[in-house]
């Protein structure tokens, strides 16, 4: 395990999370993620050999009803909220060329 | 007397008699509110006119119910099919939702009278409410301080009863810390045990909604009206629902209760060590029997929290694009600076903060060392737990070490804010019930600041734990005392 994370570790996980952040950002999250990371650590202290990982509070998996289709919201309402649409689509600016890689 | 400084069950008689109308009452909750919040900020959003539309329709009996006529508030990460849903952000600072969740169209199925939405951490995420995109609430009880968070909102407002009652959620402690640091009770129920349809996600494996109100016998009311398997809620338990409110002056026999010796530390403000063992002398005058129970992974709770919650927010918050509904940036001119720029200015501070946690741990190369290890040692602390539990029927404990802190105190120290929950984040990574009760005050620089005591019970065990917390509640009674305002 890493013992701090760096400014280079920072913006990796910005591009991977899909968030701009200014360079004064990076600085100050590089800070305070290593301190909350630090304090992270303290897991190590312990054996988890053969411990079952808990994902979930309840016991339960697999929850099955049967397949029938129910009301669903009109195309409009639906699209209300977009900012920018098309009916029945949703617009967005170029996506290839230029607008790529994202 | 002021009509507001009531309770709800108090208001249900007061309206079943025709001592008041649901309107006259609603109005003076409205005044209220403009007198008020303009400084306390505890609503994002008023809806006066629809809440004096559904109280002329109780009032000409056209809508009846457990909770006819009940003025209440909802956090701003409900959704409703009126109004605005904001998470106290920018992100969503203009949506508004296509449908209601189950929890908020339950109680206005009983009657409830909607006041209004409540500020909030941005996404729920934070201890004290100064996280809002729209500004800080101010706690009732001091206006330097917080008022806990992230529910901070529903917790002031209940505390300058600018509502009868109002509703939270609960994802490391955000019901039930702003409600011990504002004088109030708190419950975030059983994982399950509500319906989480319509509450915007943050940790979809820790959420729960759940009420803040004056008594227990108020929250039962809650409980009872907003609990239930829900066909839209996968997650929600199949579980019968008791009447909390009929069940709960019921004696109980053989009452044990714990004490986690791990929760007892030095740090805690003295006054809620002495409202602890002021606690354990009632319970001991009602026969109880006390035990110190062993809770050994107490301490890795928040390093837990800290993983889990991030994790799972980085995946929920991924929705919010810029393509589909919230904010774009405006000057995005392709679709990857849609993507960047949109949430870059869309999201504060600590909800950036908690993605990038998030997604670190999550990422190659960290995912066993950070997430897997989290969701064992996860299985540890509910372990600690159930193996408590064989000892005694609920655990007693102090919701936070101390009371209110200062505005601007931690938001710099995101570590500090995070041990702020260091008591209750372990009853969501458990997903069991728990409960927190006005349990006096502590006396810092001349003013009374609320503190409070928390009762943990097994999953689905709220009818219980309510009866539990009801034998404190009756021998105490401090919800009783107001803030000065």
């Amino acid at each position: 395990m890493a013992n701090e994370i760096s400014e280079a570790d920072v913006r990796r996980v910005a591009v991977l999370s899909r968030l701009e952040l200014t360079d004064e950002q990076v600085r100050a999250y590089t800070v305070q993620l290593a301190h909350v990371l630090e304090h992270i650590h303290k897991l190590n202290e312990l054996d988890v050999t053969d411990v079952e990982p808990m994902a979930h509070a309840m016991d339960m998996s697999n929850v099955l009803r049967e397949d029938i289709v129910g009301p669903t919201l009109p195309v409009e309402q639906v699209l209300a909220n977009a900012p920018q649409q098309a009916e029945p689509f949703f617009r967005v600016p170029k996506v290839l060329g230029d607008g790529g890689g994202a | 007397m002021d009509i507001t400084q009531t309770t709800l069950i108090e208001i249900r008689e007061a309206i079943a008699a025709r001592k008041v109308s649901a309107v006259e009452l609603t109005r003076a909750y409205l005044d209220r509110i403009e007198k008020l919040d303009g400084d306390l900020h505890a609503y994002d959003d008023v809806y006066a006119e629809r809440a004096l539309e559904r109280a002329r329709q109780v009032d000409a009996g056209q809508i009846t119910g457990s909770l006819a006529g009940v003025p209440i508030a909802i956090k701003d990460n409900l959704c409703t099919d009126w109004g605005t849903t904001k998470n106290s952000s920018r992100m969503l600072e203009n949506f508004r939702a296509p449908y209601t969740a189950t929890a908020v169209a339950r109680l206005e199925a009983a009657g409830a009278i909607i006041l209004g939405k409540t500020n909030m951490d941005e996404f729920a995420m934070g201890s004290s409410t100064e996280n809002s995109a729209f500004g800080r609430t101010k706690n009732p009880w001091d206006p330097d301080r917080v008022p806990g968070g992230s529910s901070g909102g529903s917790a002031a407002a209940m505390a300058a009863d600018l509502c009868a009652a109002a509703i939270g959620s609960d994802t490391g402690g955000s019901i039930r810390q702003p409600a011990a640091l504002c004088n109030i009770v708190g419950l975030k129920p059983t994982y399950g045990r509500i319906s989480r349809w319509g509450l915007v996600a943050f940790a979809s494996s820790l959420d729960q909604i759940g009420p803040l109100t004056h008594t227990v016998a108020d929250t039962a009311a809650m409980m009872y009206a907003m609990s239930g398997h829900d066909p839209l809620d996968s997650t929600s338990a199949n579980v019968p629902v008791p009447n909390y409110v009929e069940h709960l002056e019921a004696p109980i026999d053989n009452l044990r209760i714990g004490i986690g010796k791990q929760y007892m530390s030095d740090a805690n403000d003295p006054a809620v060590t002495a409202a602890i063992q002021e606690a354990i002398e009632i319970y001991r005058s009602h026969g109880a029997q006390i035990v110190e129970v062993d809770l050994p992974h107490t301490e890795y709770g928040i390093p837990v929290y800290y993983i889990v919650a991030p994790a799972e927010a980085s995946s929920n918050l991924a929705r919010y694009d810029g393509v589909h509904y919230g904010y774009r940036s405006p000057s995005a001119t392709t679709l990857a600076e849609v993507y960047y720029k949109s949430r870059g200015e869309g999201f504060g501070d600590e909800v950036k903060r908690r993605i990038m946690l998030g997604t670190y741990a999550l990422s190659s190369g960290y995912y066993d060392a950070y997430y897997l290890r989290a969701l064992k040692v996860r299985r540890l602390i509910k372990n600690d737990f159930d193996r408590a539990f064989e000892q005694c029927d609920a655990i007693l404990c102090p919701t936070t070490p101390g009371p209110a802190f200062r505005a601007g105190e931690k938001v710099d120290d995101p570590l500090q804010m995070y041990l702020n929950d260091i008591y209750t984040v372990n009853g969501n990574l458990a997903g069991i019930p728990a409960v927190s009760l006005p349990a006096g005050f502590a006396q810092v620089d001349g003013r009374k600041l609320p503190i409070g005591i928390q009762l943990y019970a097994p999953a689905f065990h709220e009818s219980k734990l309510l009866r539990i917390a009801r034998l404190y509640e009756a021998a105490t009674e401090y919800w009783k005392v107001r803030p000065a305002l």
